[in-house]
């Protein structure tokens, strides 16, 4: 059962004619294989796929738990009021915004952190990738309690640090206006995940081919031009995961602004309506349509991806 | 290397100022707050004027012991038993995934790689009413099934990832040298497999530790609430106080340890998280 003995066995099944019966080695290969990662594979499928599904038949009724009885087959009415009702366009518009401009954002400090990293010698490097790690290993909510009480007008100091700067003055009040309450929403965001960005851009960073970039330096090609005509295109897989995943995984951003914000003055994200219809009023038919929704806009986000920027998944071996 | 002109060395002592800062003044501004007076909070200082431990005492002994004991209680529990069941569920894939040659193997990564990117709350709104029904809301199994569709995904594709770097011919020279199957596997296998596995156990783990919606979705009382939602019901001492000082008190609790392991294995810690992402 080595891999040696695999790869003979699997040549001699490729030999004959095709499905025809695999060897009894290949087949009790075949065998231990699932045996060994089959009870993972069912557990993964019966935690998401099938929850999904219930919630795909949940959001074609009208159900509340307030009143089960009451539960009636309406089709796909509820997707029609949500569809229709400006607090999701909202919503969707808040969650877009904070996932463009955080993954913009970690995207290029991350990179200057993995250059850093990359660049630096080891007596730094060593103490760099440690502190680094710190924000990562962070709970989201001690990091928005954190970046919420920095911020808030009376246990805060920031107002009180940079009050010099035009606008920040003791008495402004950081979580009483969308476009201030959104700063620090995505300050911590951006504080808690760029770590790991980093870590996998200087991943990347590494597969560049080192005599590359001094043959261009030999050549007289200035840093910039060595950054745009080497180093990112020699990246670009490792850039396009690491984006992927965080404009996911930023997509469901929930943590940090149900602790600085719970959703006041336009801050609602798509997660927080989805939590609030569910669990806060019950209506399990309406918050499993949103669910659903949700769902599919993550599988559109994913599709995007895949066809337009052609991000190739099999470069994501092993992350997340 | 080549020695570094006085120049460059301040560049990079600053440029490691700067990322030091950065990455720690949150944490250390949690920190400074855990210690200030309940009476001193608003002076708008970053550092607390009488250091004071009356937040640590409010959440070990005061009237918050309620909350944050059996909440941390919880989360320990809860996060143990998740990513133990996840990393050796993981383990049996991983094995099977880098070892043996069988149709499907691509099928496991890829649900993997589906689950782990699922938007978690499209899963708490047909989990809170299933286990609403069935008796699993607010309690540890209704919150360690859901973990696992957190913490398994990223243990495949970690431990997959270490497994197909073990040089398993070892095992077979082992063999040959007169060992027996499981002398060969446990002498020669196990103590290259082991790092790749605690390292895979400290990320699930993590990711355990940190989840917040499952935790406030799928339970109501202090039974099975961990940390991070206990965190959002704190109130403070008296209805004219905030909670402040003790949330931070809190925060700091279940910071520490992790921080210490962060410091402890960064560098496992780097090495699972990049394993592999970029080379095929």
């Amino acid at each position: 059962m080595t891999s040696a003995t695999a790869d003979v066995s699997h040549q001699v099944v490729d030999e004959k004619p095709a499905k025809v019966r695999r060897s009894d080695r290949a087949r009790s290969e075949v065998r231990l294989g699932w045996l060994l990662a089959g009870p993972a594979f069912l557990v993964m499928v019966a935690v998401t796929v099938y929850p999904i599904i219930q919630a795909f038949f949940d959001s074609l009724y009208s159900y509340r738990l307030t009143a089960p009885a009451d539960k009636h087959f309406v089709g796909l009415h509820n997707y029609q009021v949500v569809l229709t009702d400006s607090v999701w366009w909202k919503a969707f518009g808040v969650t877009t915004f904070i996932t463009l401009v955080t993954v913009l954002v970690e995207v290029i400090l991350g990179f200057a952190l993995a250059l850093v990293m990359h660049r630096a010698i080891k007596s730094f490097r060593g103490i760099l990738r440690t502190v680094i790690l710190v924000p990562y290993g962070i709970i989201t909510v001690v990091s928005a309690f954190a970046w919420f009480y920095a911020f808030d007008i009376n246990s805060g100091y920031i107002n009180h640090w940079f009050d010099w700067v035009p606008g920040i003055s003791p008495s402004l009040n950081w979580f009483a206006h969308q476009g201030t309450s959104l700063f620090v929403i995505m300050a911590s965001e951006i504080w808690k995940t760029t770590p790991f960005i980093s870590l996998l851009l200087l991943a990347g960073l590494a597969q560049v081919p080192g005599d590359l970039e001094e043959a261009a330096q030999v050549d007289g090609a200035t840093w910039w031009q060595r950054m745009q005509r080497v180093v990112l295109p020699n990246m670009k897989a490792a850039i396009m995961v690491a984006v992927l995943f965080r404009a996911l995984d930023a997509f469901r951003i929930f943590d940090n602004v149900f602790i600085m914000t719970n959703g006041a003055n336009g801050t609602t994200v798509l997660s927080l309506l989805a939590y609030r219809t569910s669990i806060g009023r019950l209506e399990i038919g309406l918050g499993s349509a949103i669910s659903v929704l949700l769902f599919l806009c993550v599988i559109g986000i994913c599709f995007i991806a895949i066809k337009l920027f052609k991000v190739d998944l099999a470069a994501a071996r092993g992350e997340r | 290397m080549k020695a570094l002109s006085t120049k460059m060395k301040v560049w990079w002592i600053v440029i490691t100022i700067l990322v030091l800062v950065w990455s720690l003044l949150p944490v250390l501004s949690i920190f400074a707050t855990s210690f200030k007076l309940p009476s001193q909070l608003n002076l708008g200082s970053f550092w607390p004027k009488t250091w004071s431990t009356t937040n640590y005492e409010q959440i070990f002994a005061g009237s918050a012991k309620d909350l944050f004991l059996p909440a941390l209680r919880n989360s320990i529990g809860i996060s143990l038993i998740a990513t133990a069941i996840a990393v050796v569920l993981a383990t049996f894939a991983a094995y099977a995934i880098a070892r043996l040659d069988f149709p499907g193997k691509r099928l496991i990564l890829t649900t993997a790689l589906g689950v782990s990117i699922f938007p978690v709350i499209s899963l708490v709104t047909p989990l809170f009413n299933l286990w609403r029904n069935i008796g699993l809301y607010d309690t540890w199994l209704g919150l360690i099934i859901p973990y696992l569709s957190l913490t398994l995904p990223i243990s495949i594709w970690t431990l997959a990832a270490f497994f197909r770097q073990i040089p398993w011919e070892l095992e077979q020279a082992a063999q040959v040298d007169g060992a027996t199957t499981w002398q060969a596997f446990r002498k020669a296998i196990v103590p290259l497999a082991a790092p790749g596995v605690f390292t895979t156990a400290l990320i699930a783990f993590f990711i355990a530790w940190n989840d917040f919606v499952y935790g406030i979705s799928l339970t109501s009382t202090s039974r099975a609430r961990p940390v991070p939602a206990a965190l959002a019901f704190f109130t403070g001492a008296s209805q004219f106080e905030e909670p402040t000082g003790a949330i931070s008190a809190a925060a700091v609790v279940v910071t520490v340890p992790v921080v210490i392991l962060v410091l402890l294995f960064q560098r496992q810690i780097v090495s699972g998280l990049t394993q592999g992402a970029v080379k095929g």
